[in-house]
This record gives structure tokens, C-alpha cells and sequence, in this order.
């Protein structure tokens, strides 16, 4: 992408990039620092989608036969982590990076140096986790939860592993904190809070479930590591501390976190609907409260997590109610995009395709969800697979799939060239039947009593294995499309010239598409005096 | 930017730097709230190593409660552990002791602790022990056995629906942590 900014610097003969590498070193340009957290997150995508195929590979068949099982161990640990903490939440951050000043006509955002500091300490974090794979004893292998006792037996690399949560929860804090700065203070005037694009306003909510739950998470994982080295007993019995209490920490944490990845993925997906609808986001108000429904209720569900380990019957009651009703606002947003499309015209292009299947998939992930907030019949789904097929449907033909959707929706207006429409269908079509492919069956599996974390399973789980096995591959393979559309745009692309607003009409739905496409290095140092007001 | 945005950012960055501060602080201020909680609720049935007085109780002989008894080794404990009585028929109100058997299977010196957990977890709040093993660091010399007794009392006031309680022991080597 250098090539494309490199294009418009003598339109600013003093503030140009710095040249070579530097320029992405030292940078606190936001698009630069997008385009930093966008690669990366991409590169992490892959790394995490290399240990699933490890997974899917060590299960395609019962018995042992790639791996041993304190590696699959690690495998299932490291994907997990990876994936939140590297692929998915990176991502978002840099969409936030390059889109939220353009959104919201600032000309960048409100903490640049900060924004510079918390990309490099993510890469930092991710470092410190990856390197835990070759030391003694191996990389976590106690899943991505890091239950003690289980993960205080992990050889030389836990102080890593929480070394590495330290610095990945500075790195979100700080991020987080820039967002809420530069969404408060940074406003175009005439962009009042609630003229707001929702990818905004979801990104605002997000920023503060962050700033409170990441500390909460680093102290849980403090705990971990006095407990271990410097002979306390939060978590350990013989000296009057209950491993169980680690649980209600981390699901304190745990639970607002997975919405940390769900309620951006929300904001793309009511930020792309509208464009290929060509019509106004049905609801906008109702949007932005849900949004922020969802995100309190997050806060008072966590025990979910913990049905069977041990709760008086209030607490279960208490937890399943309070879960179901999350149900309620998310349902208003399905609802809403819905109605949105309803009666409008709608194109298919590979964003629309891409967030039409998240409309769906994650529909379908939300109802497994709701049966597992049934604590008696959460006592049959608890660590089977059948979780194990309802996280991956609302994170993968959700979060994934809006990030691909984003990609292929924003690539246009960042490197100015046209993504090739034919291999992004295929990519679509590839990605949205393989993902069924490969998680379907694991509701299945789940039902009939297949645990999740293990590298073995009874010959009765084998057929549906297979299958999943296979979808895995086919999906793992397919994503290298994407690789290969992302390159070849910033290449240039189908050579096609793409005008400012890119997808038709799409200057009535933000401002982002007033700009030019590649939009200059600097954009907004003026603010607009007007916004589009569309998405009403 | 100018100064008034920065005037702004930073007040609201120091101010959301607190809050973040302020959530660190609040994952350890669980601790504390947790152990008050599991103390009001009765919840995991947490010890909360009381030694109960000997008082009297009246005796409801009309009343029978199954009282079972379960050991555990933690992790790799190199001992034998085991309940002389696995279950006991008892009237509330009135005082047990059973037996339990420990031995250490090293030339070592062992120092251990056993921790007691209640299932259903809301009947810790009855169960009265007088004597346990539980109370104090248990520590054994080389290959030493002993027979530990727990004496105890069920307060007549636990409610009608239990009908059994189990009591279940686990045996943790501390001695890593004691020796330093």
C-alpha cells in the first residue's frame, strides 16, 4: 500500500510519510497505523488458521496421528488466542484506525503517538506468545481460559504467556482510549453523537467495555503468576484461595470480551447493508441502543460460563434469565438489517454477499447461544463440542466474514484500484459452503457427547469428523483468495478506475466516500460542513 | 489540533486512564468480595477453618442424616489417605468422631494440609467440627502413619430437604512452600 500514499505526497510537500521502512516504524498517521494493524492482523489470521488445519488434520481420523497431545493442547490454546488476540481484535482496530477519522471529519486520531505505541506493543505482546511454542515444556496448554490449576503446571512459558496478555491488555487499553478521545473531542461540528455512523458508535461502546475489562483480565493473570512464583494462594486451595474464583475473574472478563469482537463486526455490517440496499439503515436509533443494551448486559451474565461448576439455584436461574435476555436486542438488530433490506434494491456484490451470510450465520449462532443459556440443558452442551460449534458460528461467518466483507467493501477507497469481483464471488461462495461444512457437523458431534480439547475421540465421532475435517481445509485453502485479492488490489487491481464514492451512491451513506480514492495521506485538516445524513 | 482539543484530550485520556487503573484495582477487590459472597450464600461450601465450641444442642432422634466421607490426593501427594467410616447414619444434635487414616510413603519429611469441602454446598453452615486435622498444617516424618479424628455436630436447625451431606478431604503437599 506504500505505492498508493507514495502517489500523493507532493500534494504535501512538509507532512509527507517518512521514506522507506521508517515510515512505518515511526508513523502516527492513522492510515498508515491502519494499514499497520490491518496487515498484521492478517498475518495473524494465518498463523491461527495454520494451527486449526494442525487441529482439523490431528481429528480428521480417531487415534493418534500427526501430533502429541500436549502439543494438540497447545494448538487448541494458541488458535484461541491468536485469533481474539492477534486476528480479530487487531482487525477491528485498524478498520477503526483508517475509517473513524474518516467517518467522523477528523483529521486523524486524537493520540497519535499513543496510536503508534499501542501497535507496536500488540506486536510485542504476540512476540512474547509465539515464542512460549519452543520453549521447554511447550506454548499454554490449558485452552485460552487458563483455568488454574491446570495452567499453573505449564513448563517455562507461563510468565511468558502472562507477560504477553500484560502487554497485549496495555496495547487494547491504549487503543481503546484513543478511540473514546478521538470520538469525543475529535468531531467534525455538524457530526453530533447521534449523526454518528454506527461503526462508530459501536466502536465507542466497544472502546469502553475494553478499558474495563482488560485490566480486570490482567490482574487475573497477575494472580496466576504470584500464585506460582511468589507463593500466594488466590487460586489455590491448600492455602485457603478457590480456583473457582479465577473462573468468575476471567468470565468477569471473558464473557464482555467476546462482545468486544461481535458489537464492530455489528458496525460494518449496518455500515454496509445500507450501501448495497441503497436505502437508509432501518432503525438507526434503535441501533445504537441495542448496541449499548448488549453491551451492559455483558457485564452481569458471566456465570453462564459456569453452570456446573457449583452455583445455589438462584445464581442459575439469575444467569440463565439475565443471558436469555440478551437475545432481545440482538434480535432488534437481525430485525433491522432485515428490514433493510426489505423492498430495497438490492446488488450482490461480495461485501453485500459477505454480510447477508454474517445476517444469517450469526443468526444461527445466536440460537445455539440461547440454548446453552438454559442451564439444565446447558449440564448436556457444557465443554462439548456443540460450544465448540456455537462460538466458532458467531466469530467466523461473523466476525471473519464482516472483516472480509470490510476488506473487500473499503479496499477500493484505500488503494484506489477495483478488487477483482469474479475471485471475490468465488472466495464468497467457497468460505460461506465450507464454513457449514466444517462447523455444522460440531453441533452434532456436541449432541451426541463428543468433549471439546481433546486429541482423540471414540470411533462413533469419526464420520462427522471427517466432514468437518474436510470443510476445514476446503475453508482454510479458500482464504488464500483473499490473500491473493488483497495483494493483487494494492497491485492495482482489475486496472479499473474507481471514482470518489466508489459503490453507487455511497456518498449519502458517510463521509469517508466525499474523499478522494486513495484518499491523500492527510484528509479533514478543515473540518466538513456537511455530513451525509443517509443512514437515518 | 488546536489547544483546546489538546486541553480536552488530555483531561479525558488521565481521566480514562484512571478508570482503566480503577479496573485493576476492582479484579482484586473480587477476591475479598468473593470469600464474603461464598460466606453468604454458602456457595462451594468454602472452609472457613472455625473451630466450633462443644456446645449442647437437643438431639432430634426422629431425624436421620446420611453423612458420607471422601479423600483425595492433590496432584501427586505421596501419601495414603483414607476415611475409617465411609458413612455414618447420625442424629443432629448429637456429637461424632470418626477416624481418618494417613500415612507418608517417603523418607521425606511431609508437610501437608488438608482442605474440607461440603456438598451440598449449603450445608457448611450446620456442620460443627470441634477436632479436625483440617484446622492446622498437618506435618508427618519419614513414613510415619497416623489416625486423625474429626468430631462434629450437625445443628439440628439444618433444614428438611437434606438428607445426606458429604464431606470431602483433600490432602495438598506443602512442603515446597513451608521449607522456604
Amino acid at each position: 500500500m506504500s505505492a498508493v500514499v507514495a502517489e500523493h505526497d507532493h500534494d504535501h510537500h512538509d507532512h509527507g510519510p517518512a521514506g522507506g521502512i521508517k515510515r512505518w516504524i515511526v508513523t502516527t498517521n492513522h492510515k498508515d497505523i491502519g494499514t499497520l494493524y490491518l496487515v498484521f492482523a492478517l498475518a495473524m489470521f494465518f498463523v491461527g488458521g495454520a494451527m486449526a488445519m494442525v487441529i482439523r488434520a490431528e481429528l480428521f481420523e480417531p487415534g493418534m496421528q500427526f501430533v502429541q497431545p500436549q502439543f494438540f493442547n497447545s494448538m487448541t490454546t494458541m488458535h484461541a488466542l491468536v485469533m481474539v488476540f492477534g486476528a480479530v481484535m487487531p482487525a477491528f482496530v485498524g478498520l477503526a484506525n483508517w475509517m473513524i477519522p474518516m467517518m467522523i471529519g477528523a483529521p486523524d486520531m486524537a493520540l497519535p503517538r499513543l496510536n503508534n505505541m499501542s501497535f507496536w506493543m500488540l506486536v510485542a505482546g504476540i512476540s512474547l506468545l509465539a515464542s512460549t511454542l519452543v520453549m521447554e515444556g511447550g506454548a499454554p496448554a490449558s485452552g485460552w481460559t487458563l483455568y488454574p490449576p491446570l495452567v499453573l503446571q505449564t513448563g517455562k512459558a507461563l510468565p511468558f504467556a502472562i507477560f504477553s496478555v500484560h502487554l497485549l491488555g496495555i496495547s487494547s487499553i491504549m487503543g481503546a482510549i484513543n478511540i473514546i478521545a478521538t470520538v469525543f473531542n475529535m468531531r467534525a461540528p455538524a457530526m453530533t453523537l447521534m449523526k454518528m455512523p454506527l461503526f462508530v458508535w459501536t466502536w465507542l461502546i466497544t472502546a469502553f467495555l475494553l478499558i474495563a475489562i482488560m485490566p480486570v483480565f490482567a490482574g487475573a493473570v497477575t494472580m496466576l503468576l504470584t500464585d506460582k512464583f511468589f507463593e500466594t494462594s488466590f487460586f489455590d486451595a491448600a492455602g485457603g484461595g478457590d480456583p473457582v474464583l479465577y473462573q468468575h475473574i476471567f468470565w468477569f472478563f471473558g464473557h464482555p470480551e467476546v462482545y468486544v469482537m461481535i458489537l464492530p463486526t455489528f458496525g460494518v455490517a449496518s455500515t454496509i447493508i445500507p450501501v448495497f440496499a441503497r436505502k437508509p439503515l432501518f432503525g438507526y436509533s434503535s441501533m445504537v441502543y441495542a448496541t449499548a443494551s448488549i453491551a451492559f448486559l455483558s457485564f452481569i451474565v458471566w456465570a453462564h460460563h459456569m453452570f456446573l461448576v457449583g452455583m445455589p439455584m438462584a445464581g442459575e436461574l439469575y444467569f440463565m434469565y439475565a443471558t436469555m435476555l440478551i437475545a432481545i436486542p440482538t434480535g432488534v438488530k437481525v430485525f433491522n438489517w432485515t428490514a433493510t433490506m426489505w423492498k430495497g434494491s438490492l446488488t450482490f456484490e461480495t461485501p453485500m454477499l459477505f454480510s447477508i451470510a454474517f445476517v444469517v450465520l450469526f443468526t444461527m449462532g445466536g440460537f445455539t447461544g440461547l440454548m446453552m443459556a438454559i442451564a439444565p440443558a446447558d449440564f448436556q452442551y457444557h465443554d462439548t463440542y456443540f460450544i465448540v460449534a456455537h462460538f466458532h458460528y458467531t466469530l467466523v461467518p461473523a466476525s471473519i466474514f464482516i472483516l472480509m466483507a470490510a476488506g473487500y467493501f473499503w479496499l477500493p477507497k484505500w488503494t484506489g484500484h477495483m478488487y477483482n469481483e469474479k475471485i471475490g464471488k468465488l472466495h464468497f461462495w467457497l468460505s460461506a459452503v465450507s464454513v457449514n461444512i466444517l462447523f455444522f457437523p460440531q453441533h452434532f458431534l456436541g449432541l451426541a457427547g463428543m468433549p471439546r480439547r481433546i486429541p482423540d475421540y471414540a470411533v462413533q465421532f469419526a464420520d462427522w469428523n471427517m466432514i468437518s475435517s474436510i470443510g476445514g481445509f476446503i475453508f482454510g485453502a479458500s482464504q488464500l483468495l483473499f490473500l491473493y485479492i488483497v495483494v493483487d488490489t494494492i497491485k492495482g487491481g482489475t486496472g479499473e478506475k474507481v471514482t470518489d464514492e466508489v459503490w453507487e451512491d455511497a456518498s449519502k451513506h458517510g463521509l469517508e466516500w466525499t474523499l478522494p480514492s486513495p484518499p491523500p495521506y492527510h484528509t479533514f485538516t478543515t473540518p466538513p460542513t456537511a455530513i451525509p445524513t443517509e443512514h437515518f | 489540533m488546536t489547544d483546546s482539543v489538546n486541553k480536552k484530550n488530555t483531561k479525558l485520556v488521565r481521566a480514562l486512564f484512571v478508570v482503566a487503573a480503577g479496573m485493576f484495582g476492582f479484579g482484586y477487590a473480587l477476591v475479598p468480595l468473593y470469600d464474603v459472597l461464598c460466606d453468604i450464600t454458602g456457595l462451594n461450601g468454602k472452609f472457613k477453618g472455625e473451630v466450633a465450641e462443644e456446645i449442647q444442642y437437643p438431639i432430634d432422634d426422629k431425624r436421620d442424616v446420611d453423612v458420607e466421607f471422601i479423600t483425595t490426593l492433590n496432584e501427586s501427594t505421596p501419601m495414603i489417605f483414607r476415611a475409617e467410616t465411609k458413612k455414618l447414619k447420625i442424629h443432629p444434635g448429637k456429637y461424632y468422631t470418626v477416624n481418618f487414616y494417613a500415612e507418608n510413603k517417603t523418607d521425606k519429611i511431609l508437610v501437608t494440609q488438608a482442605i474440607p469441602s461440603f456438598s451440598p454446598g449449603a450445608v457448611a453452615e450446620y456442620f460443627k467440627k470441634i477436632e479436625c486435622f483440617c484446622f492446622t498444617k498437618q506435618v508427618f516424618k519419614p513414613r510415619e502413619n497416623k489416625l486423625m479424628p474429626v468430631r462434629f455436630v450437625v445443628n439440628p436447625a439444618l433444614p428438611e430437604t437434606y438428607k445426606t451431606i458429604t464431606l470431602a478431604y483433600t490432602f495438598f503437599d506443602n512442603t515446597e512452600t513451608s521449607v522456604k
